[in-house]
């Protein structure tokens, strides 16, 4: 599994992965970014569910059906959000073209 | 199998980065968002393969708990999105964001409390008292705490900040002398932190996150509404984080990457929003707008010149150029799409028009882009500020409607004011300023504008919508 000196690699190449994406960003798509970003860390929703996996007793049990709970739901609202946002983004040519 | 799974998280990681790099671009953003979307369905159906899930000894009943939870937050999420109107989406952003801030959290709360289990255990067989970093190791148990402080702060931070953007919690309400009170808090939290590092005790981990989630509520409740935006963006990265240090804790690489990417770009995101706001981070958080009301701004002087709608409307329509400065009041009054109709309107008569969008217009970087393309404008009719700034002096009129702060020429002349070294647009500089405004008074900041009190620009008092259906009748009586 992924630990010590790799894990702090991924964690510095990932962090420059970020950085890059972001810096050359027109401001009108930041909004849907942030949106974008918030959706991605939705991943947590797999890590709820194998924490709700290895949960044993009734509490556990319980913290963790809360932790699938929020992640889906930082999942799905973050990919409904964005997805409404991009699509309305066309340019005059395409709309033009089309009609 | 677990190589299958494995693949699949190394997959999704790559899908997602390349998901938010299409994400940066208008033409391939909607492509994006599509391929992350597949990407999240794949982790998380293989995720029902994992070992972990699979050889549980609660396996049946954990994997029914798993689908339940998934249907209801999901499908709650689903039908909320579905729903929000787009002048609403910075509340709902916050809110889905502290959803995933809470489930790091969750997670972290699991791991530590079978920790504390297992370590109940260990000194049982040993008679010797074992602590949570033994059990988890050094490296896990400092992350797993980290995301776990992270992960509660941003959810209830998160909340707190939809509380207000959605009107549910009306003013800042500051405790006395709240900076220390926080900062007492925090000491708090961080020491009980430390103090699960070395035990394994149940009331700690409690107090912990009771600690944690009181400081994210104290740190949002005091900062101003027009700087939510920045803690919205703050408060995404922080999840990302969280979510990445919890990755770790699980050896998920999925999570780390994907959380890891998002907490830096979140924070690079939050450093350009406060930067176009001419606010710093810690700023934002130390003082809130409004309440270093004692530097007195001098009111401007002069009259404000009215202007009829019919009048307006001629002006426009023998101008050469139009350059329109919405602001959130034009999302607000609904009037985006009589804006567009009336540009069309416009266009027809070859008036060359264009959008001026400010960085900070409407609750969030880009937010008024948004609400201009659901209104049906093309973002090629939009410009960014820096590029449409010089063109205001060969513009025939300025219209601005609902906005204020952003033209506000005290932000460029009167260091005294609280705009001051804000960038904002030179509306002033064209031949005429029509300015569409429900009242006199001030604006969000509550800054005095002179711009209103120039002597090329005239006001067209009313609501939005009614102003906008004024300026299309009066443009149509002319053909």
């Amino acid at each position: 599994m992924i630990e010590g000196l790799a894990a702090l690699y991924i964690f510095m190449l990932a962090g420059f992965t970020g950085y890059e994406i972001i810096s050359r960003v027109p401001v009108i798509l930041h909004t849907p970014l942030m949106s974008g970003s918030n959706f991605v860390h939705g991943i947590v929703l797999v890590g709820a569910m194998i924490a709700l996996g290895i949960a044993e007793t009734p509490t556990e049990q319980a913290i963790g059906f809360i932790a699938v709970l929020l992640g889906a739901g930082n999942a799905v609202g973050g990919y409904v959000v964005t997805e409404r946002m991009l699509e309305m983004f066309k340019s005059s040519n395409k709309e033009k073209s089309e009609g | 199998m677990e190589s299958i799974i494995q693949a699949s998280y190394f997959i999704v990681a790559a899908i997602f980065i390349i998901g938010l790099k299409q994400m940066s671009s208008p033409v391939t953003a909607r492509r994006g968002i599509l391929w992350a979307g597949a990407a999240m369905v794949l982790a998380t159906l293989v995720t029902f393969l994992a070992p972990e899930i699979i050889d549980s000894e609660t396996t049946g009943t954990n994997i029914i708990l798993i689908s339940i939870a998934i249907a209801i937050g999901g499908g709650y999420a689903w039908r909320s999105g579905q729903r929000v109107a787009m002048t609403d989406m910075p509340q709902m952003i916050a809110m889905y964001n502290g959803m995933g801030g809470g489930a790091a959290a969750a997670i972290a709360a699991v791991e530590l409390l079978k920790a504390t289990r297992e370590a109940s255990h260990v000194s049982e067989i040993t008679s010797s008292s074992s602590t949570i970093s033994e059990v988890l190791g050094a490296d896990v148990a400092i992350l797993g705490i980290l995301g776990a402080i992270i992960g509660t702060i941003s959810f209830s931070g998160s909340i707190i900040a939809w509380a207000k953007l959605d009107g549910r919690l009306s003013r800042s309400k500051l405790l006395p002398a709240q900076h220390w009170v926080n900062a007492l808090v925090a000491l708090a939290t961080v020491g009980c932190a430390i103090a699960i590092y070395f035990s394994s005790d149940l009331t700690t981990i409690v107090i912990f996150f009771s600690l944690a989630l009181i400081l994210g509520i104290f740190i949002t409740i005091p900062v101003g509404g027009a700087d939510m935006p920045v803690i919205i963006s703050l408060f995404n990265a922080l999840t990302g984080l969280a979510v990445g240090f919890e990755g770790y804790v699980l050896g998920n690489a999925a999570m780390i990457i994907a959380g890891i990417v998002v907490g830096s770009a979140g924070s690079l995101l939050t450093h350009l929003m406060a930067v176009a706001m001419n606010r710093s981070v810690s700023n934002v958080f130390f003082a809130g707008v409004g309440t270093n009301s004692s530097s007195s701004t001098e009111t401007a002087q002069g009259e404000m010149k009215e202007i009829q709608a019919q009048d307006a409307g001629i002006l426009m329509a023998f101008a050469s150029q139009v350059i329109i400065i919405p602001g959130y009041g034009m999302a607000v009054a609904q009037a985006q799409h009589k804006i567009w109709e009336l540009t069309q309107l416009l266009n027809d008569k070859s008036v060359s028009v264009k959008f001026a969008i400010h960085p900070v217009a409407g609750r969030m970087p880009g937010h008024m882009n948004v609400l201009l393309a659901e209104a049906g404008v093309p973002y090629d009719m939009i410009y960014d500020m820096e590029d449409v700034n010089a063109d205001f002096k060969n513009t025939t009129v300025a219209l601005v409607i609902g906005a204020n702060d952003v033209v506000n020429p005290s932000a460029k002349t009167d260091t005294s004011s609280p705009l001051y070294g804000m960038p904002i647009l030179d509306a002033i500089d064209s031949d005429n300023v029509i300015v569409v405004k429900r009242g006199r008074g001030a604006g969000f900041s509550g800054v005095e504008n002179p711009l209103f009190f120039s002597d090329n620009t005239k006001m067209l008092f009313g609501d939005g919508q009614k102003a906008a259906n004024d300026l299309i009748q009066a443009v149509k009586e002319l053909s």
